[in-house]
């Protein structure tokens, strides 16, 4: 475990209680009434989802870079988010004709279906690709893109078809991605898929530091190009696909992780995957709890609060960049 | 322990680049690929790494077909320089170094320390490699190769974009490679470091094999006539020879 890993480590273990007690009530074990069952029902299992998903981006955002050997990177590229969030909108057309019992977990079942077939569609598009002749990752990513492209215009199209007002906004409000009213349920669906999504990471890490150097440079030292595109697309499609199946879209996590994580270490992706999910886990459980916190009317929705703090970032990067000290 | 191109012939993104060469390189040695523009000496050096895999033909290691070695294996015995690396990362020059171990599945303590001593890279080893100059960067990635021990050294252009002084001392580390038992090929632009610094060379024209053996031989004035399309004379005696073009 390096530096990086017990800082986040540790700032997670901190933040765990204080999320906790923080909401629209602010809970004193001793004398809020039914504090057991707010904390127990409502505010761990959201404090867990909030946990999941975050390591899921975070982790998948740190491979990314690395994979790409790009800063500007997002688990995002690959389409698996888009594709995740087509499932779900779907849901909301097809949920309904379902039977009662089943149709509860249409939505994260459709959206891991949408993220499976983006998975499948990749590496269909890899076997092609990576024949080990050279610039098989640019085209790959290209791929990943028009995946992203397509899902995302469907899932437009999905909205201004929408059957009446009151599925559209459902729709609308889903895409921007919440931890509200979530329940041990979808605890059990995301933190599995999300540990394991991890683990796949982080078999690829060594793969991802040899990239550093190229890829005919990384080919050299033995890595097997394909086998580190087949553990990237499982990977990101494990975490990120459970990450939309339970909270929707969230995006920015991937990208701005890895820049928080990268200075405390010695920048390896390798060094870079489990920091990550730690801090990518701690950014989304300050996140989820500050709009709990924060005075408004309804909730301001996790999606939006991230993208809010995420753009200036973002901007914040590129100028970095331009000034050569990234 | 030769490596050797039997009948290779080598295709680039559906373009052929190479034809039915026939070649062979002794350990240590040095042998520079050199040839005009577009003569597959990037291609050749490529299918001998085991990263470009041949239309037919063979490159065999010991006698052994190089595409049956297991990836680890041909990581361990082939050290690949390519032409151009641009290092992603902040990662300090250490740190690049000990990637050569990859495929030993080891940390290596010694063998790069011992690669970083080779290459004067001590007052260096805790900078981002990325931020130092060409010819600094040059010494690092050449001890990133030395740290993982192959038996063979392939190293694409590793003179390009040096000055002078650079050019000589990485020329020496590579001699000592070769004075030490490791096979060294190197892709080559300038004539002149091949005929002073190599010991043999393979002269490609036009994805075909036109000459190879010692450097005297393989870079003679008709040689050099009908693969560049330029009369020129060597002077000067051997290890400090230079080309003079004729008009």
């Amino acid at each position: 475990m390096n530096r990086a890993a017990v800082v986040f480590a540790l700032l997670l273990a901190a933040l765990v209680p204080l999320s906790l007690l923080a909401g629209r009530v602010w809970i004193d074990p001793a004398t809020t009434p039914n504090a057991a069952i707010i904390l127990m029902e409502l505010r761990l299992p959201r404090a867990v989802l909030a946990i999941a998903v975050g390591a899921g981006l975070g982790a998948a955002g740190a491979a990314m870079q690395g994979y790409l050997r790009n800063p500007l990177a997002d688990p995002g590229l690959f389409g698996i988010a888009p594709m995740a969030a087509l499932g779900a909108v779907a849901s909301f057309w097809f949920g309904a004709l379902l039977p009662p019992a089943i149709a509860a977990w249409s939505l994260p079942a459709f959206a891991l279906i949408g993220a499976g077939l983006a998975m499948a569609l990749l590496a269909l598009i890899a076997g092609r690709t990576s024949s080990g002749a050279g610039g098989g990752i640019a085209l790959f990513t290209l791929a990943g893109l028009m995946i992203a492209s397509l899902a995302g215009s469907l899932t437009a199209l999905a909205i201004t078809l929408a059957p009446n007002p009151f599925a559209l906004s459902e729709i609308v409000l889903w895409l921007n991605g919440a931890l509200t009213d979530r329940s041990w349920r979808e605890v059990a669906i995301a933190a599995p898929l999300t540990g394991a999504g991890i683990v796949v990471l982080i078999l690829a890490s060594r793969s991802l530091d040899a990239l550093t150097l190229g890829e005919d440079a990384a080919r050299s030292l033995g890595i097997d190009p394909r086998r580190l595109l087949g553990l990237l697309i499982v990977g990101v499609g494990l975490t990120v696909g459970a990450g939309v199946a339970v909270a929707g879209i969230i995006g920015f996590v991937g990208l701005i992780v890895p820049h928080l994580v990268r200075p405390l270490t010695d920048r390896l992706p390798s060094s870079l995957i489990v920091p990550s999910a730690l801090a990518g886990a701690c950014l989304v459980l300050i996140a989820d709890s500050s709009v709990r916190v924060l005075p408004l009317i309804t909730e301001l929705r996790l999606g939006i609060a991230l993208s809010l703090i995420g753009a200036p970032f973002f901007l914040w990067l590129l100028l970095r960049m331009r000034s050569g000290s990234l | 322990m030769k490596l050797v191109a039997n009948d290779l012939t080598l295709e680039r993104g559906g373009q052929s680049v190479l034809k039915n060469v026939d070649t062979e390189f002794p350990p240590g040695t040095i042998t520079a690929i050199v040839g005009p523009n577009g003569a597959g000496k990037s291609s050749l050096l490529l299918a001998l790494a085991g990263l470009l895999e041949p239309v037919s033909g063979t490159v065999e290691l010991d006698g052994e077909r190089l595409s049956e070695l297991p990836p680890l294996e041909r990581a361990k015995t082939l050290g690949y320089l390519p032409q151009h690396t641009e290092i992603a990362w902040d990662v300090a020059v250490e740190n690049v170094v000990a990637l050569g171990r990859l495929p030993h599945r080891d940390r290596g303590t010694a063998e790069i320390e011992t690669a970083i001593a080779a290459l004067t890279l001590e007052p260096l080893r805790h900078r981002p490699a990325r931020q130092l100059s060409g010819g600094e960067q040059a010494r690092v990635l050449l001890a990133r190769v030395l740290a993982g021990e192959p038996r063979w050294i392939l190293a694409d252009e590793p003179l390009a974009a040096l000055d002078l002084a650079h050019q000589l001392s990485l020329v020496s580390h590579l001699q000592n490679c070769a004075h030490s038992g490791q096979g060294v090929v190197i892709v080559l632009h300038d004539l002149a470091l091949a005929m002073n610094h190599a010991d043999n060379a393979v002269v490609l024209h036009e994805g075909k094999c036109a000459a190879s053996g010692p450097v005297e031989d393989a870079l003679s004035s008709e040689t050099i006539r009908s693969c560049w399309g330029v009369d020129a004379q060597w002077i000067g005696d051997r290890g400090s020879r230079a080309l003079i073009i004729e008009h």
